[in-house]
């Protein structure tokens, strides 16, 4: 299959490295990866603020990068979330709003594409550790995503996860949630944190990079020898 | 007087004129499947009860208990009044209220202990004295292990509520499974004209008000007891 | 910044730093979150209630004007009395009158959240009117002049000790912080109450069209003994609460007490039909029901939202909130907060001052998947904050979002920007939680990552472009 890549704009700028666990995971798999340069961002930022004009500037910018694609995958529930649950809101009465529902139909969350579009469950990684697995609250509660990491991490060798009691609790990223309220949002992460530290697990894993930077961001100031990684990037390790 | 209903009234005309909402996100056809199997939707998907009384006096026990109320099947209305006479004894009764009713005169024939009758019109604080308040009931009702009460059936709007032990004496016969079917009861019983209160009570009055932690007879009664007559 | 976003911001601050504080709400919510889920699995189906329950409330939202005729002409043929307020001042003062026409002196409430949005309480007051709280935990904060925490729990927040202090304080009593012990002093307070108080307020779960009735749910038996004893019951509800038939709370008392409660059904659900009816040995004389507005059909006139005013103030969504749960009740500092005050009250109480309320969410969503009448609430807090951006837009985010329209719209622009911030990042560092840092209110808590050296664009670009 010919596999159009979307790379949210903060993975690009700091975690290229989960860009490149999609690539290597899909090449792996058989199929082509192609990378549109023409992205920037989904519009996300603006869009939860309030500002539709503003993010449709961007979103604009987005669904011509990918008009000519067959299927689009990322690594973010939440930006996947953004063009496959909100676009056609934020385009509503818009001249582009069929563009937007069809960008918006054949976009995919990366683990997601990989268990109901692909049918595979076993993409032949090997890691050893014991996790604990992040639910980012977009591609769980937006995208209904749930089953799908746990299935693949289930078939990584080597790896053993542990289940987390907070699990589905936001971890308190939430955008620019995190620097308006940032009292809450660091609230709301030490839960996570705390979370994380009970299972023992030495590294918590998510298929949300925001959320990553979140979780990371404390756990790195607290000194934590707890590691984060995206779920993209474990299941590219062999 | 009606200025206030006729600004609301035209807000509300104002606010849903050419106005649709989107309807929910639900699924219709489960929906009208539901209805045609169960004749009520709701009873495709609130728990499930027996169709037998067995089941469901049963399945009223269970829960019922779960939820500290006292019940106890008894095969006649004799045994009924046996335990009553032992309640009255272990809980040192001076005083008890009641009504004129089928079941409650023929539970209290025998009874030693001043009866202040409530049909008929009461003084608050005679009732407020009382140690126990002795009531029918409308129905019993399997799905929630509660009891149906109402003005008819248990005296009045006070008798079960404000003594401190409430005593109901039921037959079998008065179980229904789920509440769709206690409105059902009262709709035949009273057609048009319902008595202007009615109640479900599912175990004695309680509160978490305090540290979540549950304190019975926070108002109510802090005993509710069941007399079932299964004969 | 209007004055009410400051004081979240204070108060939020003030909660969060509290770590005892938020701990001992987690763990008041946690045998709820058991219970709850207990119960949700003696369902057949949950979902399918929800549904059943949303599509209901559809209804009747829908067709207000035809279920409160419905409503009102069966409970005044039956001797109610109705009285139409348009806002609070109306109801309030409706109230009053009632009071005053009959002379009464002393006046019992059961739980209502209604009254709290109207400030009944120090309306009556002020004339002169003794009022008394009858549920426990509205007793212990009208005795410690607070507001309700929770729309449900108005206590959960404080300790057996606060309330065993309070109650000496303030009633005289013994020693003892038994929360047993607690409410047998607060009964045996309210035992005289009921029986003394010419007036009984109450409020109303659910107004059924069909029957003319007023549905109360409750644990403790305090609205059936306010509703009972004293010669004048008022029942104070919200004109969205009518629903269109009895058979309908088959289905609604079992999800309200489910949901808001982790109960099977609570201990006491209780129909009132009118006033007492002849040959009634009891009961009030006289029922007064007052239909709330107070601006309930702005919220109507908003199709986008309308299914808010299907809330049947049943606290799920709070319970699940991780705000609420690392605020509390008093830093959205209005009568409903949590989630579904988070999207109501800019429309009850106005856009402009209220919206931070819509702003203050990650948008988790887990209150929309809560709720048992599905509505949508995390994405009203989304078309809040659009409407507010509309409505009256903050500048620096106005400026801010148009300058990252101009550089996302510009595929070109933006890679030359994010360029440009790894020659500035180390700058960054250099004031990194300083005053001078844009970024302390991450870095205060949290290490911000620093920008990749190299984009993955540019990582591409070089081993891929040219290869196909």
């Amino acid at each position: 299959m010919r596999i159009s890549l979307f790379v949210p704009c903060f993975v690009d700028q700091l975690y290229p490295n989960v860009a490149w666990s999609v690539v290597r995971v899909l090449e792996r798999l058989g199929h082509d990866v192609v990378f549109s340069e023409g992205q920037s961002c989904c519009g996300q930022p603006p869009f939860n603020s309030g500002y539709w004009e503003e993010a449709r500037s961007a979103a604009r910018v987005t669904m011509k990068a990918f008009r000519d694609a067959e299927v689009v995958v990322g690594p973010s529930g939440s930006c996947v979330t953004m063009i496959k649950v909100f676009y056609p809101d934020l385009f509503k009465g818009e001249p582009d709003e069929l563009e937007a529902r069809e960008l918006a139909a054949k976009t995919h969350e990366f683990s997601s594409f990989l268990v109901n579009v692909l049918g595979v469950t076993d993409v032949g990684a090997k890691f050893d550790g014991k996790i604990t697995f992040h639910d980012g609250c977009h591609g769980l509660r937006e995208l209904g995503i749930k089953g799908e990491p746990r299935v693949l991490l289930a078939n990584v060798k080597g790896l053993e996860l542990v289940e987390m009691s907070e699990a589905e609790t936001c971890c308190g990223f939430g955008g620019t949630f995190a620097v308006k309220y940032a009292p809450i949002s660091t609230a709301m992460d030490e839960v996570k944190c705390a979370s994380i530290l009970q299972t023992g697990a030495d590294t918590v894993v998510s298929n949300d990079s925001s959320c990553l930077m979140q979780i990371r961001g404390m756990l790195e100031k607290e000194g934590s020898a707890v590691k984060s990684l995206h779920l993209a990037e474990i299941l590219a390790s062999k | 007087m009606n200025g206030g209903r006729s600004i609301i009234l035209n807000r509300i005309r104002e606010a849903l004129r050419n106005n649709p909402a989107p309807r929910p996100h639900t699924s219709n056809s489960q929906a009208d499947a539901a209805v045609e199997t169960h004749g009520h939707a709701q009873r495709a998907w609130l728990p499930q009860v027996g169709a037998t009384l067995p089941e469901q006096i049963d399945l009223f026990a269970k829960i019922s208990e779960g939820l500290r109320t006292e019940f106890h099947r008894v095969p006649t209305i004799a045994a009924a009044q046996d335990l009553l006479k032992q309640l009255a004894a272990a809980g040192g009764w001076k005083k008890i209220a009641s009504h004129s009713h089928h079941d409650t005169d023929a539970l209290l024939q025998g009874i030693d202990l001043p009866v202040v009758r409530t049909e008929k019109g009461y003084a608050v604080d005679d009732l407020e004295s009382c140690d126990a308040g002795v009531t029918g009931c409308e129905v019993l009702v399997a799905q929630t292990g509660g009891v149906m009460v109402s003005v008819e059936s248990a005296g009045g709007r006070a008798l079960s509520v404000l003594p401190p032990h409430h005593v109901v004496i039921a037959q079998a016969s008065q179980m229904v499974p789920d509440l769709t079917a206690a409105f059902e009861c009262v709709k035949n019983r009273y057609g048009k004209n319902f008595p202007s209160f009615m109640s479900f009570i599912t175990g004695p009055s309680r509160t978490g008000d305090i540290e979540r932690i549950l304190v019975l007879g926070a108002h109510g009664p802090k005993r509710l007891t069941v007399l079932l007559i299964e004969d | 910044m209007a004055t009410q976003a400051a004081d979240f911001q204070t108060l939020s601050r003030r909660y969060t730093a509290d770590k005892g504080f938020r701990a001992f709400i987690q763990k008041a919510l946690g045998g709820y979150y058991k219970k709850r889920d207990e119960n949700k699995s003696n369902f057949q189906d949950w979902q399918g209630a929800r549904d059943l329950a949303a599509e209901t409330k559809y209804e009747a939202v829908n067709h207000l004007e035809k279920y409160l005729l419905e409503f009102e002409q069966k409970i005044t043929a039956r001797g109610a009395k109705v009285f139409w307020a348009p806002n609070a001042e109306a109801a309030r003062e409706y109230i009053l009158k009632v009071a005053k026409e009959n002379g009464v002196r002393s006046i019992i409430k059961s739980k209502t959240m209604t009254s709290e949005e109207i400030h009944l309480n120090d309306a009556l007051e002020k004339e002169g009117f003794g009022v008394f709280e009858s549920d426990l935990g509205e007793y212990i904060v009208q005795l410690r002049k607070e507001a309700p925490f929770h729309l449900v729990f108005p206590a959960m927040h404080l300790t057996r000790g606060q309330i065993s202090d309070l109650f000496q304080k303030e009633l005289g009593s013994g020693a003892t912080d038994e929360p047993e012990e607690l409410t047998m002093i607060a009964r045996d307070v309210m035992r005289r109450k009921y029986c003394e108080a010419e007036m009984g307020i109450s409020g109303t779960n659910f107004a059924v069209a069909e029957t003319g009735m007023i549905s109360i749910t409750e644990n403790e038996g305090n609205a059936r003994l306010t509703t009972s004893l004293p010669r004048i019951h008022v029942a104070l509800l919200g004109i969205e609460k009518v629903l269109p038939k009895l058979e309908d709370l088959s289905l609604f008392l079992p999800m309200l007490a489910t949901a808001g409660a982790g109960q099977t059904m609570t201990c006491y659900n209780t129909m009132y039909a009118g006033p007492r009816q002849s040959g009634e040995p009891d009961g009030p004389e006289q029922m007064h029901i007052v239909l709330l507005d107070n601006r309930r059909t702005e919220l109507l006139a908003d199709a986008e939202q309308r299914d808010a005013l299907g809330c049947i103030r049943c606290g799920a969504c709070l319970n699940v909130c991780p705000i609420f749960k690392n605020v509390g009740g008093y830093t959205y500092g209005t009568t409903y907060g949590g989630p579904i005050g988070s999207v109501i009250t800019p429309h009850l109480r106005g856009l402009k001052d209220w919206k931070h309320l819509s702003a203050a969410s990650s948008l988790c969503g887990a209150c929309t998947e809560a709720c048992p009448v599905k509505i949508d609430l995390h994405h009203h807090l989304l078309q809040n904050r659009r409407n507010g951006a509309k409505a009256a837009p903050n500048p620096i985010e106005k400026i801010t979002f148009a300058g990252f329209s101009v550089m996302m719209g510009r595929p070109a622009l933006y890679r030359f920007a994010t360029g440009l911030g790894r020659i500035f990042q180390p700058l960054q560092g250099l004031v990194n939680g300083t005053i001078f840092d844009p970024l302390r209110a991450w870095t205060g808590s949290r290490k911000f990552p620093k920008l990749a050296p190299t984009s993955f664009h540019e990582q591409w670009k070089k081993e891929r472009r040219g290869r196909k």
